[in-house]
C-alpha cells in the first residue's frame, strides 16, 4: 500500500508539472509575440529609432516572461523533488500546485505584453519620451505580474506545507479548491492590468504633459482590477489554513472544492471588465485633461458596478466554506 | 466511504452552486466593464452631457447585471432550498 501511495504521488507530481508548464507557456508567448509584432511595426515606421525600440521590446518581453519562468520553476520543483506521501492529500497537493501556477501565469503573461507593445509604438511616435515610456511600461507590467506572484506563493505553500495532521476527507478538496481559486482568479486581473497599462503608455506618448496623470490613473485602475485576484488569494488562504472537521460525507468535501472554483472563475469577468473601464478613462485623460475628475468618477462608478458579480462569487464561496 | 443518495444530491447541489455563480459572474463583469469604458469615452467626446451619460451607463449596467443576479439566486437556491 505504501509503495502504491508513493507511485500515485509521483504520478500526480508529473501530471501537475505537465499541466503547469503547458498552460503557463501560453500567456507569456502571446504577450511577447504581441510586443514583438508592435515593435516590428514601429521599427518599420521609424527605422532610425530601431536601437531604442529593440531595447524596450527586450525589457518588456523579459517582464512578460517572468510569469512563465514561475511556471518553469514550479514544474522543475514538481519533477525533481521528493514529495512526502502520507495520505490522499499528498497526491492532490502537487496537482493543485501545478494547476494553480499554470492558470496563474496565463493572464499575467498576456497582460504584460500590452504595455510593452504600447511603449514600442509610443517611442516611434514620441522618441523624446522614451525614458518616461520605459518607466511607465516597467511599472505597469510589474503590476500585471502580481496575480502570477500570488499563484506562485500559493503553489509553494501547497508544495511545502505539511498536511499530515489533517483529516484526509475534506482536506484534499480544500487543497484542490485552494489551488484553483488563486490560479483561476489570476487570469482576469492579470490580463486586465495589462489593458490598463497599455492605455497608460499610449497616453504618455500622445500627450507627454499629462504623463503623470496617466500613470497615476493607470495605477488606480490596475489596483481596482486586481481586487478579484485578492479575493481568490483570500479564499485560498482560508481553505489551506482553516482546520476542517473530518467527514465521510461527500457534500461538505465537494463544497470546499466548489468554493475554490466559484471564486476563481467568478474573478475572471470582473477583472477584465473593471480594467476595460479603467483603460478607457486612462486613454481619455491625455486627450482631454480638463475633464480628468469626471473621467475618474465615471470609471470608479462603472468599475464598482462591474465588480459586483466578483463580490457575489466571493459571498457564495464564503457561504460554501463557513455556512453550509 | 459509503456514498448515499441524499449526500450525493447535496454534493451535486454545492458543486452546481459554485459553477453557477462562478461562470455567471464572467458575462456581467465583462459586459458592465465595456459599458463603463464606452461611458468614459462618451464623456471624453462630450463632457457637458456627463450626467446623462452616467445615468444611461448605470441603467444599462443594471440590466446587464440581471444575469449575474439570476446566477446568485440560483446559487443560493441550490445551497439553501433544494
Amino acid at each position: 500500500m505504501n509503495i502504491d501511495l508513493h507511485f500515485a504521488v509521483t504520478m500526480a507530481a508529473y501530471t501537475g508539472a505537465g499541466i503547469c508548464i503547458g498552460i503557463g507557456a501560453i500567456g507569456a508567448a502571446i504577450g511577447e509575440g504581441y510586443t514583438a509584432a508592435q515593435a516590428t511595426l514601429a521599427t518599420g515606421r521609424r527605422p532610425e529609432l530601431s536601437g531604442e525600440i529593440f531595447k524596450t521590446m527586450l525589457v518588456g518581453q523579459a517582464i512578460s516572461e517572468s510569469s512563465s519562468i514561475f511556471t518553469l520553476v514550479v514544474s522543475l520543483v514538481l519533477l525533481f523533488t521528493t514529495h512526502s506521501a502520507v495520505s490522499t492529500v499528498s497526491i492532490v497537493a502537487p496537482l493543485a500546485a501545478g494547476l494553480c501556477m499554470g492558470f496563474g501565469a496565463l493572464g499575467s503573461g498576456i497582460g504584460a505584453g500590452y504595455p510593452a507593445a504600447a511603449a514600442c509604438t509610443g517611442i516611434a511616435r514620441q522618441p523624446a519620451m522614451a525614458g518616461r515610456l520605459n518607466t511607465n511600461m516597467i511599472i505597469g507590467a510589474a503590476v500585471c505580474q502580481t496575480p502570477s506572484t500570488f499563484a506562485l506563493v500559493i503553489a509553494f505553500i501547497l508544495l511545502y506545507s505539511n498536511f499530515s495532521g489533517k483529516p484526509e476527507s475534506p482536506t484534499w478538496a480544500a487543497i484542490l479548491g485552494a489551488g484553483l481559486a488563486t490560479g483561476l482568479a489570476a487570469i482576469g486581473p492579470g490580463l486586465g492590468s495589462g489593458l490598463v497599462a497599455q492605455a497608460g503608455c499610449e497616453g504618455t506618448a500622445r500627450n507627454p504633459e499629462q504623463a503623470k496623470a496617466a500613470t497615476n490613473t493607470m495605477l488606480l485602475g490596475q489596483a481596482i482590477a486586481q481586487t478579484t485576484a485578492i479575493y481568490g488569494l483570500l479564499v485560498s488562504f482560508i481553505l489551506i489554513f482553516k482546520s476542517f472537521p473530518a467527514s465521510d460525507l461527500l457534500a461538505p468535501t465537494v463544497g470546499l472544492l466548489s468554493a475554490g472554483i466559484c471564486v476563481g472563475i467568478g474573478a475572471i469577468g470582473p477583472g477584465i471588465g473593471v480594467a476595460m473601464a479603467a483603460r478607457s478613462a486612462v486613454a481619455w485623460i491625455p486627450r482631454n485633461p480638463t475633464i480628468t475628475n469626471e473621467l475618474i468618477r465615471t470609471m470608479l462608478i462603472g468599475a464598482a458596478v462591474a465588480e459586483s458579480t466578483g463580490i457575489y462569487s466571493l459571498v457564495i464561496s464564503l457561504v460554501l466554506i463557513f455556512v453550509v | 466511504m459509503a456514498i448515499e443518495g441524499a449526500d450525493l444530491v447535496k454534493a451535486a447541489a454545492f458543486l452546481g452552486a459554485g459553477i453557477a455563480m462562478g461562470f455567471g459572474a464572467i458575462g456581467p463583469g465583462v459586459g458592465e466593464g465595456i459599458t463603463a469604458a464606452k461611458a468614459c469615452e462618451a464623456i471624453g467626446h462630450n463632457p457637458r452631457e456627463a450626467g446623462l451619460i452616467t445615468r444611461t451607463m448605470l441603467v444599462g449596467q443594471a440590466v446587464a447585471e440581471s444575469t449575474g443576479i439570476y446566477s446568485l439566486v440560483i446559487a443560493l437556491l441550490l445551497l439553501f432550498v433544494v
